[in-house]
């Protein structure tokens, strides 16, 4: 049986988004989770970078796989993602200069980023190239998702803003009194809101808790 | 050829590295017209935001040749030098260790708005975990503050990262970098706030005073030199309005 989309590969896509989800998970990508989720549009500039770059280096890993000298496979690996952080860093500062500026070094970081080749050597080092490349994209949209949430709700409490824009309501709100919490902007809170998501998604499916 | 030898192992690292290593190159080279003007919209956007003007980057250079008539260089000692103001990098020449002060140029930008003439500072220092750096705008008296506006690569959320913020530029207009007696102070970056009355303090912010500290001193080491020019221009001027 061979299907252009089957079971399998809609459960390549389906699973990172919640029940493997790398994030809340498998606990990986924390750091650049943290670090640019202050605001929304930054979350997704870097969800879409993370996806062109996992995408990208999953697909050619996956057609490099039986080619890969064993010794030198992460080497490898880490060669093609550098250079497809470096051609998005590349892009980003000829066409988005404004988003560039912002996400800094952060776009660097997408190397170091553990899901990354976490999915390289874990997937697409033994799997084909179309298998490899969903792979990839649920994972990076179950990094994505996650990050966009975290930014959702951090923009809006503690900038009182989304996307950079004004929420109308606000004004009647800071005249009662209200104001926006500037503990949201810093990073511990980012690890409290995902700690947040983590217990929702645990609450509501027993399997993901652990024995002891 | 056996995949575990150190034969293919090796050509396989040189080839792999020359094809990523040629296709990074070529698209830097590509893009690097775009890169450029990217980075020089962004300085134009910077030195208007000096006198109060929030320009966007598509009209960044309209805006600019509009309100910035003279670019100048000085030296170290206060002499114009020849070079182009606007690319020379203040915050390059600051972290460039081998560059001593004296070797180091010094530029500035005359702007004029509403038929009022500012004299825009480019300056550079160093904050609490990188550099800040900033664009101070004189009025034509040399003395007065008519807008400030600093940014910095990594300071503190909240805290030092503040300093690109309006509650802290703003109270830099109209203080004076020189005293009652013509003396020149400076702008102290003050902690605990700035006191009552006094023309050359602005209030420094709380949980970041070593940003703020590295403010002042920035402020302190820039404008000496831009006074010691301006102060020597208007003695020439003055001199020669006696003759």
């Amino acid at each position: 049986m061979k299907s252009f989309f089957n079971k399998q590969h809609q459960k390549l896509i389906a699973d990172p988004l919640g029940d493997q989800n790398p994030i809340t998970i498998q606990v990986l990508g924390i750091c650049s989770a943290l670090a640019i989720t202050t605001q929304l549009e930054n979350a997704l500039v870097m969800t879409l970078a993370v996806i062109f770059v996992m995408t990208s280096a999953s697909s050619i890993i996956s057609i490099l796989r039986n080619h890969v000298p064993n010794r030198i496979r992460i080497i490898v690996q880490l060669l093609v993602v550098a250079s497809l952080v470096a051609l998005v860093d590349q892009i980003l500062k000829a066409f988005l200069p404004d988003a560039s500026e912002q996400l800094s070094v952060f776009i660097g970081l997408i190397i170091t980023n553990c899901i990354i080749m976490g999915r390289l050597e874990a997937f697409a080092m033994g799997n084909k190239v179309w298998e490899s490349f969903l792979d990839a994209l649920g994972n990076a949209f179950g990094y994505g998702w996650i990050l966009v949430a975290v930014a959702f709700v951090r923009e809006l409490f503690g900038s009182g803003k989304l996307l950079g824009y004004e929420i109308p309501g606000f004004n009647y709100l800071y005249e009662l009194g209200y104001m926006n919490n500037n503990l949201m902007i810093l990073p511990p809170m980012a690890l409290v809101v995902v700690g947040v998501i983590i217990w929702i998604q645990r609450a509501r499916n027993n399997d993901l808790i652990e024995e002891n | 050829m056996n995949k575990e030898s150190n034969l293919y192992t090796f050509l396989f690292a040189i080839i792999m590295v020359l094809i990523v290593g040629t296709a990074l190159a070529l698209t830097s080279e590509v893009l690097q017209p775009m890169k450029k003007q990217n980075a020089a919209d962004k300085k134009m956007i910077d030195i208007l935001s000096a006198i109060g003007l929030n320009v966007s980057r598509s009209e960044a250079k309209t805006q600019f040749e509009k309100y910035i008539k003279e670019q100048t260089v000085i030296n170290s000692s206060g002499q114009m030098v020849d070079g182009s103001a606007f690319d020379i990098d203040v915050l390059f020449q600051h972290r460039d260790k081998t560059l001593s002060p004296e070797a180091k140029k010094y530029p500035f930008f005359t702007a004029i708005k509403d038929n009022q003439t500012y004299y825009i500072v480019p300056m550079a220092g160093n904050g609490l975990w990188g550099p800040v750096w900033g664009f101070v705008a004189l009025e034509d008296d040399y003395q007065t503050i008519y807008g400030a506006a600093f940014d910095h690569k990594a300071e503190t959320p909240g805290l030092g990262a503040e300093i690109n913020t309006d509650f802290f530029e703003l109270p830099f207009k109209g203080k004076k970098i020189r005293n009652n007696d013509g003396q020149f102070v400076s702008i102290e970056v003050k902690k605990g706030g700035a006191e009552e009355g006094n023309m050359s303090q602005v209030d420094g912010i709380t949980g970041g005073t070593i940003t703020s500290d590295g403010v002042s001193e920035m402020l302190f080491n820039t404008l000496k030199i831009y006074d010691d020019y301006f102060l020597n221009l208007n003695n020439i001027t003055d001199s020669t309005l006696v003759i």
